[in-house]
């Protein structure tokens, strides 16, 4: 497989009793990236983020995890991946810090003698320190969601698979996971993030996929993404609409009502040369502005639907 | 990135360290064990308030303790083992890897990586770590309720030879092992019916009710044909241990049965745990 890679799957996909969940899936995650990885909530996210993991088989194609196949190589590869995977799930009847001792034994590459030494950074870093001997089940949600995050902070780690790790928390710590993000990346991990909230994505990744009903309808840098996006498009205010979209469509715009506007997307014509055409054609003309196209334009476009919707 | 290691922890020895001592951190392990210590403390105190007036009703071993506390101990744990100690090892057994689910930790175990096999086997032993404290838990209430309330002495066995006090110490003790082994078989099958299912009271309810199914069809004298094959048809053969000299075959069949249990439905539950998917 492809070197510089992360995250690479071929075909993936999985199906459930006859419902297809996730279909053809092909991810290229570079190494290095802050890769956000978009969809609607029931998109399939979930399904992949699990198939990486190992913890659902897929029924069709295949995953490599920094360079080796997952399920197969899960023992050598989870080692030097951190995850959060579907919210975060502790012993509610023991401490943070007893919590995450217990994950660490787990993994038989961690060092038991530098387990405390790890588990007082990892909760450090995410401010819980304060909170380290307290039962989880006296936890709030955002606490639990920053011990999911430092237990997947335990050791240093190539690739952090982080699932809607924003969940729960205030906007002071959505501010905190951001600039933790950040920084991790700086240090040379790659970050998987997954998230059905594209400003969150926009403001911390690189690169981003979307899924849709379980197909991967999109991928690449956010400026690909931004670059494919729909035209910046022509709004008119006029009160000859029917004529003005005949003009328009003469031009080899398609353009369209809507509400009081005309609509066209501009597709590389320039507005200063529109105009005038326009106004020789004997349209009049109210207003004119130019609307750029957005992610999110571009994200509703695939998805079929906006992303600011919590369910 | 990591540095030379030794090698225990790499055998899961630090996985199950933490499994027995998150067990025993558990106040549901502790009051499980409290309500089974109970179990002597009652009878003894029933016992030593009525009698006077023994009139050597009911089991043996009961009318026998009046005349040494020893069999306080050896009562109990005949008592306990049709459905105390099922009872109790049916919620261990039953929540080893459905609770586990429920809880959400699951995921983050196989995530870090425990490895399916490697903590099948943590959870199959943490289970079997609480098979034995349970009976010797029955057994040392029952032994301190003896020496509080009755007289102890040398101990009068089934075939009515006398031994010396310490010797039927060690065979209570014995005994003790008889039971935890023979819970055994019962825990590979709760470690299995719990890895069908995410829900954990589900797999303790069906633990103890197989338990219970199993002592039921061992009384249809039509079924004598599977009697011996039945998971609980050894259970109660630990009073073999209180004969002179002890009948150590019952020990061994005992062992034999429960080890078929375990290794049937180890492998049930291994053939299903390691092809899941893991969805919650």
């Amino acid at each position: 497989m492809s070197a510089g890679l992360a995250i690479e799957t071929e075909g993936l996909g999985k199906r459930f009793k006859g419902r297809d969940a996730v279909v053809d899936v092909a991810l290229a995650v570079p190494d290095g990236s802050v890769f956000g990885f978009l969809g609607p909530n029931g998109s399939g996210k979930t399904t992949t983020i699990r198939m990486l993991l190992g913890l659902v088989n897929p029924t069709a194609g295949r995953a490599v995890l920094l360079g080796s196949p997952m399920p197969e190589r899960a023992a050598a590869v989870l080692p030097r991946v951190g995850a959060l995977v579907e919210g975060p799930g502790f012993a509610g009847y023991l401490s943070g810090s007893a919590n995450l001792a217990r994950l660490d034994s787990a993994d038989p590459l961690a060092d038991p003698r530098t387990r405390k030494r790890r588990i007082g950074e990892a909760l450090d870093r995410v401010g819980l320190s304060a909170a380290a001997g307290k039962r989880v089940k006296a936890y709030s949600l955002g606490m639990k969601q920053r011990l999911g995050i430092a237990n997947a902070l335990l050791r240093p780690r190539d690739l952090l698979v982080l699932d809607e790790p924003t969940n729960g928390l205030d906007p002071q710590g959505t501010r905190e996971v951001r600039t933790l993000v950040h920084d991790l990346a700086r240090e040379g991990t790659t970050v998987f993030v997954s998230s059905h909230l594209l400003t969150e994505i926009e403001q911390m990744c690189t690169h981003a996929a979307v899924m849709r009903t379980g197909r991967l309808v999109a991928q690449g840098t956010l400026d690909e993404l931004r670059g494919a996006a729909v035209d910046d498009r022509l709004h008119l205010l006029t009160p000859d609409v029917d004529a003005a979209i005949t003009a328009l469509v003469a031009a080899g715009l398609p353009a369209t009502p809507s509400g009081a506007e005309v609509v066209a997307p501009l597709q590389g014509h320039a507005v200063e040369d529109l105009v005038p055409a326009l106004v020789a054609a004997g349209i009049r003309i109210r207003g004119v502005r130019t609307a750029e196209a957005s992610l999110e334009d571009r994200f509703v476009a695939l998805t079929g639907e906006g992303f600011d919707v919590e369910s | 990135m990591s540095s030379p290691e030794p090698r225990g922890h790499q055998l899961g020895l630090s996985l199950l360290g933490t499994e027995i001592s998150v067990l025993f951190r558990r106040k549901r392990t502790w009051a499980m064990l409290a309500a089974l210590a109970a179990v002597p403390v009652l009878i003894g105190v029933a016992i030593r308030i009525s009698s006077a007036g023994d009139s050597g009703r009911g089991p043996s071993f009961i009318s026998a303790i009046a005349g040494n506390g020893l069999f306080v101990g050896v009562a109990s744990l005949v008592l306990a083992i049709p459905l105390f100690l099922p009872l109790t090892i049916g919620v261990v057994a039953g929540d080893t890897i459905a609770g586990e689910a429920s809880q959400g930790t699951l995921r983050y175990l196989l995530v870090a990586p425990a490895g399916r096999p490697r903590l099948l086997l943590v959870k199959f032993l943490g289970a079997a770590v609480f098979c034995f404290a349970a009976p010797v838990t029955v057994v040392i209430a029952g032994t301190l309720t003896g020496l509080v309330l009755f007289p102890v002495g040398p101990v009068t066995l089934l075939s009515g030879d006398q031994v010396p006090f310490g010797d039927g110490m060690l065979r209570l003790l014995a005994m003790a092992a008889y039971a935890g082994i023979a819970m055994l078989g019962l825990t590979a099958v709760g470690l299995f019916v719990s890895t069908l299912t995410d829900v954990p009271v589900g797999a303790m309810a069906a633990t103890v009710v197989l338990a219970v199914t199993s002592q039921v069809l061992d009384q249809l004298p039509q079924l004598a044909a599977v009697h011996p094959f039945l998971l609980s048809d050894s259970w109660l053969g630990l009073v073999d241990l209180l004969r002179q000299p002890p009948i150590w075959t019952t020990f061994g069949t005992n062992a034999l049965l429960q080890l078929g249990y375990v290794v049937v439905f180890g492998a049930l539950a291994y053939g299903r745990f390691t092809t899941r998917d893991v969805l919650a």
